[in-house]
């Protein structure tokens, strides 16, 4: 099994939700960025997403957009990314992943970066810009390094496409909560409740919600139909404000 | 061949969250298009909107000064001044019979907002155009022409505040309001199916040239067909039909930037590598660890650091040949055709036409067919501030 599913499942099997909070790589600060990690890994993460910075982030919001072109201009890259997990390997409890664009992972060479997340620990993948019907061959340069690419689905997904994408899935099934960009929502679609109904009468492996979340209150709602919470922007800007991620993973536990 | 590709180039690099409206448009293509409600109503707003078909007018001054027969493919007639308007109109029509509301635009020089503008305003539909903050400077008339319209216009801050990054917000705004609207793509470039769709609606240019092109040269046809290339809307729709002719030689014309080896620049088939951006596998303009790099051009409709993947494909297979022309050379040619012929090209355009004239010796003799995609009259500011 992926780690990052038997880490949701750990959190599950103790009547929670578990956490994925995201953070671009190298933010606030080069130096600061792994001690939000290892803040981020005490306070109870199941998986941690790190961002890979890219020039158009397209799915992204103006928070992860902003965050993401500072680390860029600081210099950072995947040679970087690996470099600082490799020297951290099995230092983390969380299972970790990668997300960001195709064109960085693409320039980087497939294989090679197959074998360096193997090598940093990282178990998955989600590329924001690849839809099933172009997925197959990152799926298969991923698969011997045993990185599972996580599949992400929304509320215009139909069954047939919640099929496609469940075939062969690995770890956990991202839901994105908005027809829009990542970023903080003050309500989410209450139509969510439906299309999480139909995604779990689909996927066998757990279903994490995503985008526009910034509060534990927000997700009762949706009690038993998904497993795992994301936050990314609401993170990054309780960060950029001057507090930690400790403070920030409180309320969730 | 793999749907919505070009031998390696193009395909759907999209977010899962944009392919149910790619899907519904691919859809409505194979539907609505070959119907003959679209087709008449298509065909008669080209005639009698557009002004189709659009002339093909020789030069005879600058024919003798170059020593070669130059002949041009008037674009810059059409009502709204430029090519964008086959696209827009075409797109507009197949939005409208799909129920959707909103016309969403991005666009570099503004040619393609005004575009879009007229079609929305034409068929009773909102429009929103995503302009790069630095292109609603440097083409402000198109930023007013559009406004009096009812457009719309959101200038972008992000990024390098041109054509790519309207890209971006409007890409970033489909997601959102992809039920009432459709995205107006603007160039033969992006996600499949826009590559072939706007390929559709811009083959009418070589179509028309071909025909008339035949009529006034004894049935020949011309050596070399050149056109500007941007994305790519108005040379695909130049070449589409001259493809199959071998004896004629088939040039795209990419920006240059000022020319200086390592200089900024809008010629990702010449200078960039394969990559992957706006939704399609294509040659970029990036940096070794993928980033995508600042494009220039002194031409705003040229300034993406991208190119349609059909280009990547032609240029791959050596069908077509892509040279560079630089920042003065295009104004050399702006100011040559304007004080030879009476025609002020659009800068974009200039760029076709600098070609004729940097490889005349080249082209001694030889028929020289360009398009001229737009006219000037937007440009005049940027000129004006450089001489
Ligand atoms: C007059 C004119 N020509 C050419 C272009 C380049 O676009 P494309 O390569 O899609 O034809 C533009 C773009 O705005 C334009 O306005």
């Amino acid at each position: 099994m992926n780690p990052m599913q038997s880490k949701i499942e750990a959190a599950m099997a103790k009547g929670k939700v578990a956490l994925i909070p995201f953070l671009p790589a190298g933010f606030p600060s080069r130096d600061q960025f792994w001690k939000e990690l290892e803040q981020l890994d005490a306070a109870g993460a199941a998986v941690i997403e790190i961002g890979m910075p890219f020039s158009d982030p397209v799915a992204d919001g103006p928070v992860v957009e902003k965050a993401s072109l500072k680390c860029l201009e600081d210099g950072i890259d995947l040679a970087w990314i690996f470099e600082g997990l490799k020297a951290r390997k099995g230092s983390f409890n969380a299972a970790l992943l990668l997300m960001g664009y195709l064109n960085p992972v693409y320039q980087y060479g497939l294989d090679a970066f197959g074998a360096d997340c193997a090598a940093a620990g990282v178990s998955g993948l989600i590329i924001a810009d690849l839809p099933h019907e172009e997925s197959g061959f990152v799926k298969q340069a991923m698969a011997p390094h045993n990185v599972a690419l996580v599949p992400l689905i929304g509320l215009n997904t139909s069954l047939d496409r919640m099929r496609l994408y469940a075939e062969d899935a690995q770890g956990f099934c991202y839901f994105v909560s908005v027809l829009g960009t990542t970023g903080q929502r003050e309500s989410l679609p209450e139509r969510i409740r439906e299309k999480l109904a139909e995604a779990r009468s689909i996927f066998t492996i757990p279903i994490a919600l995503g985008f526009g979340i910034k509060h534990p209150d927000q997700l009762a709602s949706f009690a038993g139909l998904m497993d795992a919470a994301v936050f990314g922007s609401a993170l990054i800007t309780h960060i950029a404000t001057g507090h930690t991620s400790t403070q920030f993973m409180e309320p969730w536990q | 061949m793999k749907k919505g590709y070009f031998g390696d180039f193009g395909g759907q690099f999209i977010p899962e969250l944009l392919m149910p409206p790619l899907l519904e448009l691919e859809q409505a293509m194979q539907a609505i298009l070959p119907s003959e409600a679209f087709q008449s109503r298509f065909t008669a707003m080209l005639k009698e909107n557009v002004g189709r078909p659009s002339a093909i007018t020789h030069c005879p001054n600058l024919s003798r000064d170059l020593g070669l027969d130059l002949w041009l493919k008037r674009e810059d007639l059409n009502h709204s001044g430029a090519h964008k308007i086959n696209n827009t109109l075409g797109q507009g029509l197949l939005a409208k019979m799909m129920g959707k509301t909103t016309l969403l635009a991005e666009t570099g020089a503004g040619m393609h907002g005004v575009a879009t503008a007229v079609a929305a305003a034409m068929l009773d539909m909102k429009c929103l155009v995503y302009m790069g903050a630095t292109d609603v400077v440097r083409q402000a008339p198109n930023v007013n022409r559009m406004r009096l319209m009812g457009a719309e216009v959101v200038a972008v801050e992000s990024g390098t505040k041109t054509l790519k990054d309207a890209i971006n917000e409007a890409l970033r705004r489909w997601l959102s309001d992809q039920e009432t609207t459709h995205y107006c793509f603007g160039t033969a470039a992006g996600p499949h199916p826009f590559p072939t769709l706007v390929r559709e609606f811009q083959q009418v240019i070589s179509r028309e040239a071909r025909q008339q092109f035949l009529e006034r040269n004894n049935n020949r046809l011309p050596d070399v067909v050149v056109a500007c290339v941007g994305g790519g809307s108005n040379a695909i729709g130049m070449f589409h039909h001259f493809v199959p002719d071998p004896s004629v030689s088939i040039v795209g014309v990419e920006a240059a930037g000022t020319g200086e080896p390592g200089c900024d620049n809008s010629a990702p088939l010449n200078l960039g590598t394969d990559g992957i951006l706006h939704g399609m596998k294509t040659k970029l303009l990036q940096s070794p660890q993928g980033q995508i790099l600042p494009s220039h051009s002194i031409a705003p409709g040229l300034d993406y650091p991208g190119v349609g993947p059909e280009h990547a494909h032609l240029h791959a297979t050596g069908r077509a040949t892509y040279v560079t022309i630089n920042d003065a050379q295009a104004i050399n040619a702006f100011m040559t055709l304007s004080r030879r012929e009476g025609i002020i090209p659009a800068l974009e355009s200039s760029h076709a036409v600098a070609y004729a004239i940097e490889h005349c010796a080249q082209l001694k003799g030889k028929s020289v067919l360009v398009c001229l995609s737009g006219r000037g009259d937007k440009d005049m500011a940027i000129v004006d501030s450089i001489l």
